[in-house]
């Protein structure tokens, strides 16, 4: 059986940033795993844990910095990983939904998994769209928003078995059959650390660049009608009273008000 | 080519908030660009939600019977059916949980680019202009999206529900789900997050959230809590790592509280967790990042280190910080 992991390098912005035209400048930026695809990485290496023969495969889209991340999914568990790149997605500024799902559905096609695991969101662009238009792209089976799944199902019987967390403490039980992407929520499982041996070995194990070219694609799937023309920091709506002074003068400004709305019990 | 079709969103009998709000969107939309606000309820009792739905600015009611609850591979069927048939040129979808699991896959069948979680909508000349946040709410981007259809999905409650009594035509839409596309069986639902404590009967909460760093630093929070006969609530990532239990979460997929008060310390102010709190008389805030989201909803806000604060008001209450 596989399992493919789409993870994606995301960037996180400072306290303390800078906006230049479209884009926060590259200083105040910090790059990281996208916190879901964390869980989702884990929920493919517990697979492969549990089953025989299990591979699990990382795949990305990303520049060459982003291979240092797609190391940390390596030395977590996956088994190797895939990394798609081109000038032409490089000039790109967004790469819209369509155009993600079409470059991993390249992936997809070539790998064929039994099984797509890929994060609900990403923490930057927050589309919340990529693992379900790319189970629509290729034809596979879908659930999203997944916060539970039976591994032995998965294993045995070819099914996905799931938990969705809908709104309000609410969680639909959902059965759908593989091949299947699953979009996974945080809480899932408990990601684990990678250990000294994992970052080892993962230094040996293959990440495979894959162009547009290597996947049979032409630069016009990377043409997007959508552009970003703006982006602002957001006019702060913010009527608050702030408390100033030192931490003793906010604290005692604050138990204030606490007393004054009669909320503080004994 | 210029209606607009908005598609209702409902579970276990009730219409959700968010079917009214993108009435009101929708609306918007079509006046701008001169065309019909239809609006589409697929599975459930489609009757009684079409009623519901009949709001000023609704033109036409497409109601689709086919079982009770939400199955994404009949919504994208009947959705993109309707689509077609009614030769939309804006589709407007929630961004709820169940919108995420069909919207994107509707898009794609469409070959329209897909916008998600708008806040914003404008439309002028061809053009349709999406306003929507970017790094957990730190920045706001516009995107422009030349020629329909257009794909969006809306944030709940961003518009207001759309409320006056409509006299919109309904009729029941003509559609059979091709059975052998149908890969998903819902079996059920259930519900998480009982237990003892009901946060969302506490009149004091105090709420922490990533900012606490590490579990063992909760003791802190939980000392606050004692000394002010508070109760003891958290974001999402507090109960993801297992340090406090699903019934103390905060937010669209916990609880949705309004107490008295409600402190958020360490908290930034994500959508999903305002979503469960925005309705606290008082909110007070404590970060150490001044621009954190949480600050635009607070009524008092704290600048300042969580670890610093927090131990003196501790000992505001009379009470005894323990050391982390
Ligand atoms: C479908 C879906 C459903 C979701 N449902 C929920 C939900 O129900 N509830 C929920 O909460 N989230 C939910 N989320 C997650 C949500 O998007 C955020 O990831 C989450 O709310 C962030 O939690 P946080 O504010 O604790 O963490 P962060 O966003 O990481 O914020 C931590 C904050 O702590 C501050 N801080 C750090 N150190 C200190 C210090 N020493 N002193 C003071 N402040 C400090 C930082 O400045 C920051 O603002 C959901 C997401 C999705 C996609």
């Amino acid at each position: 059986m596989k399992v493919l992991v789409t993870v994606k390098e995301v960037a996180t912005v400072e306290d303390d940033f800078e906006i230049s035209g479209t884009e926060i400048e590259d200083t105040y930026l910090d790059y990281d795993l996208n916190e879901w695809d964390d869980y989702a990485v884990e929920e493919g290496v517990q697979l492969a844990e549990a089953g025989d023969d299990v591979e699990v495969v990382a795949v990305t889209i990303g520049p060459e910095r982003a291979e240092e991340t797609i190391r940390m999914a390596l030395a977590k568990g996956a088994d190797r990983a895939v990394r798609v790149w081109d000038d032409a997605i490089e000039d790109v500024e967004l790469l819209d939904v369509e155009t993600k799902a079409r470059l991993l559905g390249a992936v997809v096609e070539d790998e064929d998994p039994d099984l797509v695991l890929s994060g609900v969101q990403a923490n930057d662009d927050s589309f919340g769209a990529t693992g379900v238009a790319l189970a629509e792209d290729v034809g596979f089976a879908w659930a999203a928003v997944v916060n539970a799944l039976d591994t032995e199902k998965v294993l045995d019987e070819g099914v996905a078995s799931v938990h969705r967390e809908l709104e309000g403490g609410v969680e639909e039980l959902t059965d759908v059959e593989l091949p299947a992407v699953l979009t996974i929520q945080t809480g899932i499982n408990e990601p684990r650390y990678a250990s000294l041996r994992g970052i080892r070995q993962a230094q040996s194990k293959e990440i495979k660049p894959q162009s547009l070219d290597d996947l049979g694609l032409d630069a016009g799937v990377v043409e997007s009608s959508l552009d970003i023309t703006a982006m602002y920091e957001p006019e702060t709506e913010s009527e608050a009273q702030y408390f100033e002074g030192d931490a003793a003068d906010q604290a005692g400004a604050l138990a204030d008000v606490l007393r004054d709305k009669g909320v503080v019990g004994e | 080519m210029t209606d607009v079709l908005a598609v209702a969103d409902h579970r276990r009998g009730d219409l959700r908030d968010v079917s009214l709000e993108l009435l009101t969107a929708g609306r918007e939309l079509a006046d701008a660009s001169g065309g019909d606000l239809h609006a589409a309820v697929i599975s459930g009792d489609t009757d009684e939600f079409a009623e519901k739905l009949n709001r000023e600015g609704v033109d036409a009611i497409h109601t689709v019977d086919n079982g009770e609850e939400f199955n994404h591979d009949v919504y994208v069927q009947a959705v993109e059916a309707l689509v077609t048939d009614l030769d939309a040129e804006f589709l407007v979808t929630p961004n709820s949980v169940n919108g995420l699991d069909y919207a994107p896959a509707v898009a794609s069948r469409l070959g329209r680019p897909y916008v998600s979680d708008a806040v914003g909508l404008d439309y002028d000349d061809g053009t349709l202009e999406v306003t929507r946040e970017m790094y957990g709410s730190k920045v706001e981007t516009t995107v422009e999206v030349e020629d329909g259809p257009f794909v969006v999905s809306i944030r709940g409650a961003e518009w207001p529900a759309a409320e006056d009594i409509g006299d919109a035509e309904v009729s029941a839409f003509d559609f059979a789900p091709d059975e052998d596309a149908i890969r998903s069986t819902v079996n059920g639902f259930e519900e998480v997050g009982g237990g003892d404590v009901d946060i969302s009967e506490a009149d004091f909460l105090v709420s922490i959230g990533r900012g606490i760093e590490e579990e063992e630093n909760i003791e802190l929070i939980e000392e606050l809590a004692e000394v002010t006969g508070a109760t003891l609530s958290s974001s999402r990532p507090i109960v993801d790592n297992g340090w406090l239990p699903k019934n103390r979460q905060v937010g669209q997929s916990g609880k949705q509280v309004t107490p008295d008060v409600y402190l958020a310390i360490g908290i930034s102010g994500a959508v999903q967790h305002v979503a469960g709190m925005k309705g606290a008389d008082t909110i007070v805030a404590i970060n150490t990042d001044p621009n954190a989201p949480i600050f635009d909803i607070a009524d008092y806000g704290i600048v300042g280190d969580l670890f610093d604060v927090v131990p003196e008001l501790i000992e505001q209450f009379g009470g005894d910080p323990p050391s982390v």
